[in-house]
C-alpha cells in the first residue's frame, strides 16, 4: 500500500504518479490522505490500480477514469467520475451535481444522496445511488443504468435517450418524453446485478422503471411545445 | 401611370420610365394609376417564409453563417506605405508568418506556419474524406485542423500534423485517449453562428457510423446541448481546465473558444479561467445547422468583437500571453491582415475552407436546382443531400470529394491567404504579420470606424473616440 499526502505533495505530483502506473505495476493499491477537498484528485488515470481517499474531495473526482477502482471515504464535490470510461468509482458520502455526467462506461457508486443531473447526458455508464437524486438527473441520457433507492427530483429523464432509469421511491416529475415502462425480467436481472455490484441490500422488484417513450426523437410538429 | 389591364410589376425607377415612354409611343389614353408597389418589410423572401411556417410548422433549419450584410473587414482599407513609412520588397526582404499558440500555460505550445487554422467541424456535419482532406490540407500548409461536436476520426488524426479537440457540450465521442492524442484542446462555449445555442444533426445525416461515435440510436435527430453537463460559469469553467490540463499533463494548450456577444467580458472571463488561446467567431460564422432566426439575428459581427477582446488582453497585460485566434467570415488574405491588424494572432476559417474543397461549386449548378436552389446559395447542409460531397454521409455523394485533390486545393487556398496577407503586410512596411495594427487601418463608413476603432478614411477621428 502506498500512502500519499496530497497536503504536503501536491496535486501534480499526485496525478503525475498515479499517470505513472500502468498494467504491469507493483504498486496497485494507493491511500490518498489529507484531500481536503481538492479538485481533479485522481483525473485520468489508466491502469489497473486501487486508489483510496480518505476525505472528501472537490470537483471532478476520478474523472474520466479508465481502468482504476477509485473509493472515496467521504463526500465528493461536483462532477464525480465525469466522462468514466471504465473502472469503478464509489462514493461513501453524498455527491454534488453533476455526478457520473457523460460518463461512457464503468460503475459509479453513490451510497449517499446525489445532487442535480446526476447522470447528465450518461453515455453508458451504471450508476447506482443509495439515498435520493436531484432535479433534471439523467438529463438528454443516451444510454447505460441509473438505480435511484431512495427519491427521484423534478424533471427525471428530461429527453431521455435509450438510458434506464430505476427508482425505488418517489418521483417527483418526469421530464418531457420520460415515461414510466413495465418492468420485464430482463429489467430486473440488469437491476439485481446492478444492485448487488453496488454492494447494495435492496429488492429489484422495489423498482419502478422509466425510459423514453421516444416521441422528440424525430421533429414532429405537434410536440413543438416539448422541444 | 399604366396602361390598365397590361402593367409589369416593377419598382425599379428606369424600368417605370421604359414603360411610361413606351406607352405614349402607342398615343393610347391613359388612366392614372399608381405603379404596383412591393413592400420593403413584407417583400417577396418574407411573404415565402411566412408562408412556409404556415405550410410546415416548423422553422427553418439551415447551414452557414448570416447572410445579411453586416459590417466586415470590407469596410476597412490599408493605407499602405508612405513618405513616414517606407514599405519591404516584396520578393526579397522577409514577411514572417510564423505564430506560436499556448505559451501562457501549456509544456508543448502549438508552432504554426501561416496564423490561419482550421476550424472546428464535426465529423457528421462533414464526410470523413472531407476531414481528411482538411487534415492533408492544412498540413501542408504547415498550419493546425480541428475536430467538432462528433469526436475524433482515425482520418482527421493521422491526416492532421497538428489536431485540436474540442471539449463541447454534448461530449460525444469525448474521451480521455483521444484527449491524450490532440496537440491541444479547444473548451467549446460558443459559436458566432449561434451564440447561447446548442447543435443539431438530423436523422437524415445519423449513419451507423455517426450514431455510434455519438452512442446514440441511428436515424434520430440528434440534439447537442447548449450548456456543458459539469460546469456553470467562469468560476467552474477554470476547475475544468484545470482537470483537462491535470489529465494531460499540463502538456497541451487550452483554448477557450466563444461566440461574439459580450467580447470584452466573454474574454476576461476566459483567461481568468486559464485559457492559453481564446478563439472568437463573429456571427458570420458557419455552422452546420441550426435555426435561421437564429444565425441572422443573434450575434455580433466580428468587426465589432476584435478590438473589445484585444482590449480585455491589453487591460490584464496579456495580449500575445494569451493569444487570441478570431473567426467569422475570413475569405482573403486581406481579411487575415485586417483581422491580425486588429489584434488578433490568427484567424480560422471554416466556410471558406469548405468553397476551397468545392463546396456551392456551380459544376454541380443542375444538381443545386433539383434541390430548389441554385451554387452559392446552397445551405440545406442538415439534409446530407450534398452535391459536392461534403456534408453529407451518404457514401455515393461522399465519392465526389476526393481527399487527395481536396488537400491540394485547401494548400494552394491557405498558400494565396499567407501570400495576399504578405503582400499587404510588405506594403505597409511590416516584417512579420503581427507587426500590422491598427494604425495602418481606415474606415470606409461610419459604422466600421466605431467597431474597428480606427479613424473614418480621410478623417482622424471615430465614433466613440474621445468620448464624441
Ligand atoms: C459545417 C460546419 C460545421 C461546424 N461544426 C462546428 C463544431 O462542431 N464545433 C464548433 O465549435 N464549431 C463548428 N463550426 C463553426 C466553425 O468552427 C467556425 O467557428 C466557423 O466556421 C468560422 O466562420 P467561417 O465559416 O465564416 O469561416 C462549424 C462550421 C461549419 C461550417
Amino acid at each position: 500500500m502506498q500512502t500519499f499526502d496530497l497536503a504536503s505533495e501536491g496535486l501534480r505530483k499526485l496525478n503525475q504518479t498515479l499517470h505513472a502506473q500502468n498494467a504491469n505495476t507493483n504498486q496497485t493499491e494507493w491511500n490518498i490522505v489529507n484531500p481536503k477537498g481538492s479538485h481533479a484528485i485522481a483525473v485520468g488515470l489508466d491502469a489497473p490500480i486501487s486508489v483510496t481517499v480518505n476525505g472528501s474531495t472537490g470537483y471532478y473526482c476520478a474523472g474520466m477514469n479508465q481502468q482504476a477502482d477509485v473509493h472515496i471515504k467521504g463526500s465528493a464535490g461536483p462532477g464525480v467520475a465525469e466522462n468514466m470510461i471504465s473502472g469503478s468509482v464509489i462514493v461513501d458520502g453524498d455527491a454534488s451535481q453533476y455526478a457520473g455526467a457523460t460518463g461512457h462506461g464503468g460503475l459509479l457508486v453513490i451510497k449517499g444522496n446525489a445532487s442535480s443531473r446526476c447522470g447528465i447526458s450518461m453515455k453508458g455508464i451504471d450508476i447506482v445511488v443509495g439515498g435520493n437524486v436531484g432535479h433534471m438527473s439523467a438529463f438528454m441520457a443516451q444510454s447505460g443504468n441509473l438505480v435511484v433507492c431512495g427519491d427521484a427530483g423534478d424533471a427525471l429523464g428530461d429527453s431521455l435517450y435509450e438510458a434506464r432509469l430505476f427508482v425505488r421511491g418517489k418521483v417527483k416529475s418526469l421530464g418531457a418524453d420520460c415515461i414510466e415502462k413495465e418492468m420485464r425480467p430482463e429489467h430486473l436481472k440488469i437491476l439485481a446485478d446492478l444492485l448487488e455490484r453496488a454492494g447494495i441490500d435492496s429488492k429489484p422488484e422495489e423498482f419502478r422503471r422509466y425510459g423514453s417513450a421516444r416521441q422528440l426523437y424525430n421533429f414532429h410538429v405537434d410536440n413543438a411545445a416539448a422541444y | 401611370m399604366v396602361r390598365p389591364g397590361s402593367f409589369t410589376i416593377s419598382t425599379s425607377t428606369t424600368q417605370r420610365l421604359i414603360e411610361v415612354t413606351e406607352m405614349k409611343d402607342e398615343k393610347t389614353q391613359f388612366v392614372s394609376r399608381t405603379v404596383p408597389q412591393q413592400s420593403w418589410t413584407f417583400s417577396n423572401p418574407i411573404n415565402a417564409e411566412i408562408r412556409r411556417a404556415a405550410d410546415t410548422g416548423i422553422y427553418d433549419i439551415r447551414g452557414g453563417g448570416a447572410k445579411r450584410r453586416v459590417p466586415h473587414f470590407d469596410d476597412l482599407l490599408f493605407l499602405g506605405a508612405s513618405i513616414s513609412r517606407y514599405p519591404l520588397e516584396g520578393y526579397r526582404e522577409k514577411c514572417d508568418t510564423r505564430v506560436t499558440l499556448g505559451t501562457r500555460f501549456a509544456k508543448h505550445p502549438i508552432e504554426l506556419d501561416i496564423p490561419i487554422t482550421i476550424a472546428g467541424m464535426s465529423f457528421g456535419a462533414l464526410s470523413g474524406p472531407t476531414k481528411e482532406a482538411l487534415g492533408r490540407g492544412a498540413s501542408a500548409a504547415g498550419t493546425s485542423t480541428t475536430t467538432g461536436d462528433g469526436g475524433m476520426t482515425p482520418e482527421e488524426r493521422v491526416h492532421s500534423n497538428k489536431l485540436v479537440y474540442q471539449v463541447l457540450p454534448s461530449r460525444y465521442g469525448m474521451n480521455p485517449v483521444d484527449l491524450r492524442r490532440a496537440d491541444a484542446i479547444e473548451v467549446v462555449i460558443g459559436q458566432g453562428a449561434k451564440p447561447g445555442g446548442g447543435g443539431m444533426l438530423l436523422g437524415q445525416k445519423i449513419s451507423d457510423r455517426v450514431a455510434e461515435m455519438r452512442n446514440l440510436p441511428k436515424g434520430i435527430d440528434q440534439r447537442s446541448a447548449c450548456r456543458h453537463p459539469d460546469w456553470t460559469g467562469p468560476d467552474d469553467l477554470e476547475i475544468k481546465i484545470l482537470e483537462l490540463r491535470e489529465i494531460t499533463n499540463w502538456e497541451k494548450p487550452i483554448y477557450v473558444k466563444i461566440g461574439g456577444t459580450r467580447p470584452y467580458f466573454d474574454t476576461t472571463l476566459a483567461v481568468k479561467a486559464g485559457a492559453d488561446v481564446v478563439v472568437l467567431d463573429g456571427m458570420q460564422g458557419g455552422t452546420a445547422a441550426t435555426q435561421d432566426v437564429f444565425i441572422e439575428h443573434v450575434g455580433l459581427p466580428i468587426l465589432a468583437c476584435i478590438r473589445p477582446a484585444v482590449q480585455a488582453l491589453q487591460d490584464m497585460g496579456m495580449h500575445r500571453e494569451v493569444q487570441l485566434i478570431v473567426s467569422g467570415g475570413i475569405r482573403t488574405g486581406a481579411d487575415v491582415a485586417k483581422a491580425i491588424a486588429l489584434g488578433a494572432d490568427a484567424v480560422s476559417i471554416g466556410t471558406a475552407a469548405m468553397v476551397a474543397l468545392g463546396d456551392n461549386d456551380p459544376k454541380w449548378e443542375k444538381e443545386y436546382q433539383k434541390l430548389g436552389t441554385t451554387s452559392g446559395a446552397y445551405d440545406d447542409w442538415h439534409e446530407g443531400q450534398d452535391p459536392a460531397g461534403i456534408t453529407t454521409q451518404n457514401p455515393e455523394l461522399e465519392k465526389r470529394m476526393n481527399p487527395v485533390e481536396g488537400g491540394r486545393r485547401l494548400k494552394n487556398y491557405l498558400k494565396v491567404l499567407t501570400l495576399e496577407a504578405q503582400t499587404i503586410a510588405r506594403a505597409c512596411g511590416k516584417s512579420h504579420l503581427h507587426n500590422l495594427e491598427p494604425e495602418d487601418l481606415c474606415a470606409l463608413t461610419m459604422e466600421a470606424a466605431a467597431m474597428a476603432r480606427v479613424p473614418l478614411a480621410g478623417t482622424e477621428w471615430y465614433p466613440g473616440k474621445a468620448g464624441f
